[in-house]
């Protein structure tokens, strides 16, 4: 069981969606894959397709038009998924809370498994929070 | 009895393959990573990449038709270790048969058909768009292939034996020391890097504008099955042309190995420089590309190896 979780977190695949974000956040997260930050030395890449995802990176405050995307997108990921919700919009909705097309926060639609805040975070934030992710998800099978 | 399964199952067989493919698709993932000043991965990453696929749940789409969905990877993935195991059982071992330069360029048709079966039946236009670009690349590189694979066997004298071509070089020179050997070497390279999908030749796959293409809708083991089938085509390849065209006879056992190596790693090194100084071509760009620019390279080539340059 901890070999499952082992090769699980040493070969993250991430799938980055938009959900109505203003695109600084996105812009960070391509700076992961930059010469200065380079995540793909821990194994982690960026993919086009939800069903090769092991990560889905969440950017943006919900609005009701993709809260239905979000749903389908997590329901055709193959599990064991992992879900990371990058910058302030999708942890807590900011200061879009309480705006007309706003449906809920993300964790109310979804079960949210790392939270970075930030507007927006730091590349190294953004490590920083997966490094949290893979801690969190030995630390759990240490304990079972 | 014991031997023969050994040397089908681990050297120079199945495993032998597979662990020299993912080293030497590690090896074009660490040099682009160097290109670009990045680290790279860790050398285990694609054996690590391979095991995750097998550990996640398979999906298969509503719409999809069940079968070929699931069967084509399989068969993909059956063909490849059959083209892999016949090429290294060539090259180590010298177990040959006749018309077995056919057999493999049959056996090398099938991934890339069932790829494109598996994308027509999972019903994801995106991975029609790939599908048929995928058809198109074939019909473009077959083409070149099969060219530099007859000036191949014209300098073997008209034998379709691989051992017969790899016993000609050990007798005389390699073929890729004359005109025509060195036109059908560079063929032969952009054949690779076109069946293996790497960048300027990666438009069935283009990460950027249709996902994933080709593969989009499948996940878990399936996936894994052409992930494999990938990582192996990663060796066999190189290998096939190592053995057509730059196959050198040492005596010491030793050098022969290392000199292999050399090649393998120099093969991949130049697919990865290829890959790193261009942008991905358009469809119709690398039909031109082989057609009006290789083709013709080929039939020159083939004429000079009919006069014996």
């Amino acid at each position: 069981m901890k070999l499952k979780e082992k090769i699980l977190t040493k070969s993250l695949w991430v799938y980055h969606l938009s959900a109505g974000s203003c695109n600084n956040c996105d812009i960070e997260i391509l700076d992961c894959l930059t010469p200065r930050f380079d995540i793909e030395r821990f194994g982690m890449q960026l993919v086009g397709s939800i069903r090769h995802a092991d990560v889905l990176l969440i950017t943006g405050a919900m609005n009701k038009k993709s809260a239905k995307i979000l749903k389908s997108l997590y329901e055709q990921a193959p599990k064991p998924l992992f879900v990371a919700a990058v910058g302030t919009c999708p942890c807590s909705q900011h200061m879009f809370k309480g705006s007309y097309p706003m449906l809920s926060a993300l964790d109310e639609i979804i079960p949210v498994d790392v939270y970075i805040p930030g507007c927006p975070p730091k590349p190294e934030a953004i490590i920083a929070g997966i490094a949290k992710l893979i801690n969190k998800l030995t630390a759990k099978d240490k304990k079972g | 009895m014991i031997k023969m399964i050994l040397q089908y199952l681990i050297f120079p067989g199945l495993a032998f393959c597979f662990f020299m493919g993912a080293m030497g698709f590690w090896l074009e993932r660490k040099l682009t990573a160097r290109f670009q000043y990045r680290v790279g991965p860790p050398w285990y990453q694609n054996f690590i990449d391979v095991m995750k696929l097998f550990l996640k749940e398979t999906m298969i789409p509503r719409d999809a038709t069940k079968t070929i969905f699931i069967a084509s990877p399989i068969i993909s993935l059956s063909a490849v270790i059959l083209v892999s195991i016949i090429l290294a059982n060539n090259y180590f071992l010298n177990i040959s048969f006749i018309g077995d330069v056919i057999v493999i360029l049959y056996l090398l048709l099938i991934p890339s058909l069932f790829i494109i079966l598996g994308a027509l039946s999972s019903k994801n236009p995106l991975a029609l768009v790939g599908a048929a670009r995928e058809t198109k690349l074939m019909l473009a590189y077959e083409f070149v292939f099969i060219a530099s694979l007859i000036i191949a066997i014209i300098k073997s004298g008209n034998s379709i034996m691989m051992a017969d071509i790899i016993g000609i070089q050990i007798l005389n020179k390699p073929n890729i020391a004359s005109f025509s050997g060195a036109i059908a070497f560079v063929l032969a390279i952009f054949y690779a890097q076109a069946k293996l999908g790497i960048v300027p030749f990666d438009m069935a796959e283009a990460e950027q504008e249709i996902m994933a293409g080709t593969v989009i809708e499948y996940s878990g083991p399936l996936l894994g099955f052409y992930k494999i089938s990938k990582l192996m085509l990663y060796f066999s390849l190189p290998l096939f042309i190592i053995s057509l065209f730059v196959k050198i006879s040492v005596e010491s056992a030793f050098l022969r190995y290392l000199i292999f190596f050399a090649e393998y790693i120099l093969i991949i090194f130049i697919m990865s420089v290829i890959k790193n100084i261009n942008p991905r071509l358009r469809i119709k760009d690398a039909l031109g590309f082989f057609w009006f620019l290789l083709f013709p390279l080929g039939i020159l080539g083939i004429i000079l190896a009919q006069f014996g340059l």
